[in-house]
């Protein structure tokens, strides 16, 4: 929304450091239920979500919030801590088919073989979709969907890999594959481009394959690109495509985080914010980390309308390493901010146990939903 | 047409005459039924998308809580899922599916401040946004016994004091010769015209901002209608009885009865307004308003006492005269503070004015010097004196 942000007030001063944050309502999770029908389930994020230890998180922590947000101190002007949605954390993850909580790790490496010569040929299958999808408790948004889900999934290579990405248009719309990188034109995945080989606009029922080489190491993107470019990118054909560098990173704990909006009454500015498209989910279900391990945030911002997003940390600093494009961070800070389409690979560990918020330092998201904690254990 | 066709013979068919009205509408329902049972186009399943249409009430402001009565006056259901405030989610209660013409209450959990603007989205199930605004937050009165004397104590001050205080100027009325009693009539008149156009525009404007699906501005002019047909109709039986008792000379007494009313009526919506403007902290109570209203409403006692010049009124009558006029206001306060409905204050708006119109119909043949004649000098200066005495009056209240 277009209006400028407002002051929260707590005037006596008694909003407690530890406070859970406000919401009640019975809690939905359903950490397996992947794609449904996503041709590509991911191998790596089961394992990952079970690797780490997070007891009294799923069960306890949700069911605390619960009985206890509102606890203690109603100030003179009431007691809630925190903006949050009615009916906390009940968006029905079985029926958007995703769970924002699983998408943390999801990380889709697609399948290999090794081309004559020696070198890797990656290959992913993507179906463009229209899917109904609940972005708040209630709120339902007809979205445009990469294989079902919103973002799309996180395409995950090596540098110097071949890759092929076949994009199966199976929405009621064209659609493209826009992939930034380094490529040829007509695998740009754009109208009017490309259209003489098969690729450009792509229409409803057609398919193409996108081939090009992984490079640029980085954090990238990819999106559709059809016109209207704004409102085809706003319903949710977006998705992270991670090129990890030929020697690797260090071993760490990774996430990834796409923020993004809805435009729900359609007047060119957004109603809900997110990270990875629930708004307010990692406030109700804080990401589970290790106390001193190395923590990788893959951050993208994808919010279509607004100028800028930004991500801010309590209680820490971390390394900024703007696209990811080098191994050397570029600064030490707590807030990055971005415009659409900018994104970075941002490295930290937590040295201290405690529940750390995360959000928009652009507080107007931050209160519609941009919000969410880190539970270090 | 044919030349040679014959007129139906009357009673040509034996049936009760309650079985040919209800003919036409049995077979109505036949028919719609086949419609509905054959599939035929046009019913079952809404083309396009649903339409999703909400109007705000009443909000209500307590320490930590917003509350917003809502009503459906669209043609589907509408389940409000979320609630923004000055762009900020917050948790609240009482939400789900509303059906058509329904209504609830939403009470959003927010630290809201004395005396700023905030800006309220209602988020639909289907992501669709209805807006609510309010100009500047003041904590709502609870309703209790000391609001409730309070609210009856303003009815007093603004209704019946000042109408009391204007009836003590019989006395003058009754030693006035004939044109000036025809003056003070044309005044009461000049008066009424004024009150009802007031009311027409506030009624119109209270609609236009309440749910459309009750009729809107059309309760205004249903309201006056109805209220009109009402009054003419008991003024024609009470001419009735007092011609068959004979009681000549009771005339003044029935007019001065039917201003009251009208005048009541007025002081109802007066009382609506002002108890809806102290529940929403929108009112400026103090002497000023007391007395602005105390003086403006004096001359609607002076409109009443106007035809009882050549009439016998003992006090307990005069007194009674005095409430039916000042004491709606009493409960015009109450109900405007408590449960103020757009619609229904529409509707009361409007009798009041079909009530003000019906009684300058009955006073105008007094206005006349001579029955059939014109109106003259006196008659045109009382009904000027009248609206502008209101005008002017009416700048001193500033609510």
């Amino acid at each position: 929304m277009a209006i400028p942000t407002s002051q929260r007030h707590d005037p006596d001063g008694l909003r407690g450091p530890d406070e859970p944050p406000a919401g009640t309502g019975k809690r939905v999770f359903s950490r397996r239920r992947l794609l449904a029908g996503g041709a590509l389930a991911s191998f790596s994020l089961p394992a990952l979500h079970e690797l780490v230890p997070h007891e009294g998180l799923h069960g306890g922590d949700g069911d605390a919030l619960a009985a206890g947000g509102h606890r203690g101190h109603a100030t003179a002007t009431g007691g809630h801590e925190h903006a949050a949605f009615a009916g906390g954390a009940g968006v029905d993850h079985a029926a958007n088919g995703f769970d924002p909580s699983a998408m943390l790790r999801d990380f889709d490496w697609g399948k290999t073989r090794r081309l004559p010569g020696g070198r890797v040929l990656r290959e992913w299958e993507i179906h463009a979709r229209d899917r109904e999808i609940e972005v708040a408790p209630g709120v339902h948004y007809a979205a445009w969907t990469y294989n079902g889900r919103v973002p799309g999934p996180t395409l995950r290579c090596r540098e110097g890999e071949r890759l092929r990405i076949r994009f199966v248009n199976a929405s009621t719309h064209p659609h493209t594959m826009h992939f930034h990188g380094v490529h040829s034109s007509f695998m740009d995945g754009v109208p009017g481009i490309g259209e003489g080989t098969g690729g450009g606009e792509i229409e409803p029922g057609g398919s193409f394959d996108y081939e090009f080489d992984a490079e640029p190491f980085g954090m990238h993107l990819y999106h559709c690109h059809v016109a209207p470019l704004a409102a085809h990118i706003a319903k949710g054909l977006y998705g992270a495509f991670i090129i990890d560098p030929a020697r690797g990173r260090p071993e760490a704990d990774e996430l990834v985080m796409v923020m993004n909006a809805f435009d729900t009454n359609f007047d060119f500015s957004n109603e809900v914010y997110a990270v990875n498209t629930v708004g307010f989910h990692y406030q109700h279900h804080p990401i589970a980390v290790h106390r001193d391990e190395l923590v990788r945030i893959y951050l993208a911002n994808l919010v279509e309308y607004d100028p800028i997003n930004s991500f801010h940390l309590h209680g820490n600093f971390f390394h900024h390493y703007p696209t990811g494009t080098s191994l050397e961070p570029a600064e030490l800070t707590d807030i990055v901010v971005q415009g659409q389409a900018q994104r970075c690979i941002l490295e930290l560990r937590f040295p201290k146990p405690g529940r750390y918020m995360f959000h928009a330092h652009k507080t107007e998201f931050a209160e519609l939903g941009w919000t969410g904690f880190f539970e270090v254990g | 047409m044919e030349a040679g066709s014959e007129p139906v013979p009357a009673h040509s068919s034996r049936a009760p005459a309650w079985l040919l009205g209800l003919a036409p509408l049995a077979l109505l329902a036949v028919a719609i039924a086949a419609i509905a049972a054959l599939g035929a186009p046009g019913l079952g399943e809404r083309n396009g998308v649903p339409v999703e249409e909400l109007a705000v009430e009443r909000t209500t402001l307590r320490p930590g809580e917003i509350a917003l009565t809502v009503r459906n006056d669209g043609p589907d259901p509408v389940a409000v899922e979320q609630v923004s405030v000055n762009d900020a989610y917050f948790p609240f209660t009482g939400g789900g599916e509303i059906g058509r013409l329904g209504s609830r209450t939403l009470s959003v959990s927010y630290p809201w401040v004395e005396g700023e603007a905030y800006e309220i989205f209602l988020l639909t199930s289907t992501g669709a946004t209805i807006e609510a605004t309010i100009d500047a937050a003041a904590e709502s009165p609870a309703v209790d016994a000391g609001f409730i004397g309070l609210m009856a104590l303003l009815g007093i001050y603004v209704g019946v004091i000042p109408v009391a205080i204007g009836m003590l100027w019989l006395p003058l009325v009754r030693r006035a010769g004939p044109g000036l009693v025809r003056g003070l009539l044309a005044f009461t008149v000049g008066l009424l015209a004024f009150l009802g156009a007031d009311a027409l525009l506030e009624g119109l404007e209270i609609a236009a901002a309440g749910p459309q699906a009750f009729g809107g501005a059309a309760l205004v002019l249903l309201g006056a209608s109805g209220s009109y047909l009402l009054m003419a109709w008991i003024e024609a039986a009470m001419r009735d009885r007092r011609r068959r008792a004979r009681t000549a000379g009771a005339g003044g007494m029935h007019l001065a009865l039917l201003i009251a009313v009208g005048i009541g009526l007025h002081n109802l919506g007066e009382g609506l307004l002002i108890g809806s403007a102290y529940a929403a902290g929108a009112l400026a109570l103090g002497a000023f308003l007391v007395v602005g209203f105390a003086i403006h409403n004096t001359t609607e006692g002076l409109a009443i006492v106007a035809p009882l010049s050549r009439t016998r009124a003992s006090p307990g009558r005069l007194a009674g005269l005095g409430l039916v006029a000042g004491a709606p206001a009493v409960l015009g306060a109450w109900i405007g503070a408590s449960l103020f409905d757009p619609s229904l204050v529409s509707l009361l708006f409007g009798a009041g004015i079909g009530a003000i119109v019906q009684v300058v119909v009955q006073i105008w043949p007094a206005l006349r010097p001579a029955a059939g004649s014109r109106l003259d000098g006196t008659a045109f200066a009382g009904l000027l004196g009248g609206v502008a005495a209101m005008y002017a009056t009416g700048l001193l209240i500033g609510a």
